[in-house]
């Protein structure tokens, strides 16, 4: 199996006339926790959802390059597709309100359309909700609706959603940036665990966080990226004098 | 100016009080050393609490800006390197309180001779010179000057390497003064000290503005 998971090659995204992720080329590792680190507006953001195809939802939005996943272009393949290999966790916890614990987790299933057994939903509940460090939580209340459990154990249920569907790729955006310093910390804790299976890619305003949960670091300025490195070589001694200026908060 | 960046100058600032504290402790040492004067040696021994002071209040504030920035990068570097030279600075001043302290208690002063055939003034000038170097490669941020440090340092260990021999020479040459030749053996052994303690800031101040780790290279 090829090392690199997601490729990019000269990519570029705009908002209509607004050049906004310029000339990107970069290659991810994997199996690692990957994280996206820069000033807002510096396109990090529209960089990740480039990433499953959610960019080009936007009206006026449009993308050139190449996004490679495992060698494919991503803008070659379906975009449901795309995305069942590339899930996403957004910055507020979004279980469907109106489901249960149980029917957040297979929702993916059933919005595409695949008939399963029971056991097989039940296992597979059971498997991403533990993967997810939240079935020992909620194993006796699974058919509660997801909006009844904590801010914390909401961004679990939808990292469970998202895993359900065993992707290759998860795309986090800011996902603790709404949560209290212990559900942060828990979800952090489960990122490690979760680079074991999958590839992370998670964009974060927090350094500290970047430097604790990453294996490696991008950090973008003005659409560009600057610097792709080792979180610790990038933390301790950067190439770039921008980058050091951003993580030394002596950005103007 | 950020509060960040106001307490990172302050803590430069209150680093380099120390140094010059303890640059004058070392120079009044040399003094009271070449004039016998135990008066001065006595004021050394008094003022040695302020560079304890100085240490303990450096620590409290790296301290308290690990905890309060989690600084990284270059931030990260200056505080990991200014804990360093504190402690060596601090040395160095427990280094010219151990002199003065051989001041007051001996009788008699260093013979000319026995300075001369030791080297031992012109040891502790040089000792001297190295440690004013680390300080303006601190405070010019130069390391082209702590670089030149090391080169210094040989100069004081090719003294230290040949004092047993020139000890010995005046002992068999003046007997009777045995005690003032150890005690400028003992002297010689705490400038060598003085040496090493400038050549770790020196890395340290390398440490910090290069990101290169010199501690145990050969190359140095």
């Amino acid at each position: 199996m090829e090392r690199t998971i997601i490729k990019s090659e000269n990519f570029n995204a705009y908002f209509g006339n607004n050049h906004v992720v310029k000339n990107v080329n970069i290659e991810i590792e994997r199996n690692k926790v990957i994280a996206v680190m820069g000033p807002s507006g510096c396109g990090k953001t529209t960089y990740l959802r480039c990433i499953n195809r959610l960019h080009e939802l936007i009206e006026g939005a449009r993308c050139d390059g190449k996004m490679l996943l495992n060698g494919q272009d991503v803008y070659s393949m379906h975009p449901i597709f795309t995305r069942l290999k590339i899930g996403m966790v957004f910055q507020r916890p979004n279980p469907f309100p109106n489901l249960s614990i149980y029917d957040n987790v297979i929702a993916g299933y059933v919005l595409n359309g695949i008939k399963m057994s029971k056991s097989d939903k039940n296992d597979i509940v059971e498997k991403s909700l533990t993967s997810a460090a939240l079935w020992k939580e909620v194993k006796d209340s699974l058919h509660k609706k997801g909006t009844f459990l904590s801010g914390g154990q909401q961004q679990r249920l939808c990292i469970a959603r998202a895993i359900a569907m065993e992707p290759e790729v998860l795309l986090l955006d800011e996902p603790t940036s709404a949560l209290d310093p212990i559900s942060t910390s828990s979800i952090e804790e489960l990122l490690k665990e979760l680079k074991n299976n999958f590839t992370l890619i998670i964009v974060t305003h927090n350094m500290q966080q970047a430097a604790r949960v990453s294996d490696k670091t991008a950090f973008f300025y003005m659409g560009e990226l600057v610097e792709y490195d080792d979180t610790k070589k990038m933390f301790t001694n950067p190439d770039d004098i921008r980058t050091q200026n951003y993580i030394t908060g002596r950005f103007s | 100016m950020t509060q960040f960046e106001t307490e990172i100058e302050e803590l430069r600032e209150e680093v380099k009080k120390m140094w010059k504290l303890v640059r004058s402790q070392l120079t009044k040492t040399l003094d009271a050393l070449v004039n016998f004067d135990k008066d001065l040696a006595r004021e050394i021994l008094v003022k040695e609490k302020r560079v304890n002071g100085y240490e303990l209040k450096i620590d409290l504030d790296c301290e308290n800006i690990f905890a309060i920035y989690q600084p990284v990068a270059i931030d990260l570097r200056f505080l990991l390197a200014v804990l360093k030279i504190n402690s060596n600075i601090e040395r160095i001043g427990d280094i010219a309180e151990g002199i003065a302290k051989y001041i007051i208690d001996t009788d008699t002063v260093f013979s000319e001779e026995l300075s001369k055939e030791t080297r031992v003034l012109e040891m502790f000038h040089e000792s001297i010179v190295m440690f004013d170097d680390t300080f303006t490669s601190f405070d010019n941020e130069d390391t082209a000057i702590a670089r030149a440090v090391f080169k210094k340092d040989e100069f004081l260990d090719k003294i230290n390497r040949s004092a047993n021999e020139n000890v010995e020479s005046y002992i068999k040459k003046n007997p009777e003064d045995i005690n003032q030749a150890l005690y400028a053996l003992s002297i010689i052994r705490k400038l060598e000290r003085i040496g090493d303690q400038s050549k770790n800031i020196a890395e340290e101040i390398i440490f910090y503005l290069e990101a290169k780790v010199l501690k145990h290279s050969k190359k140095n």
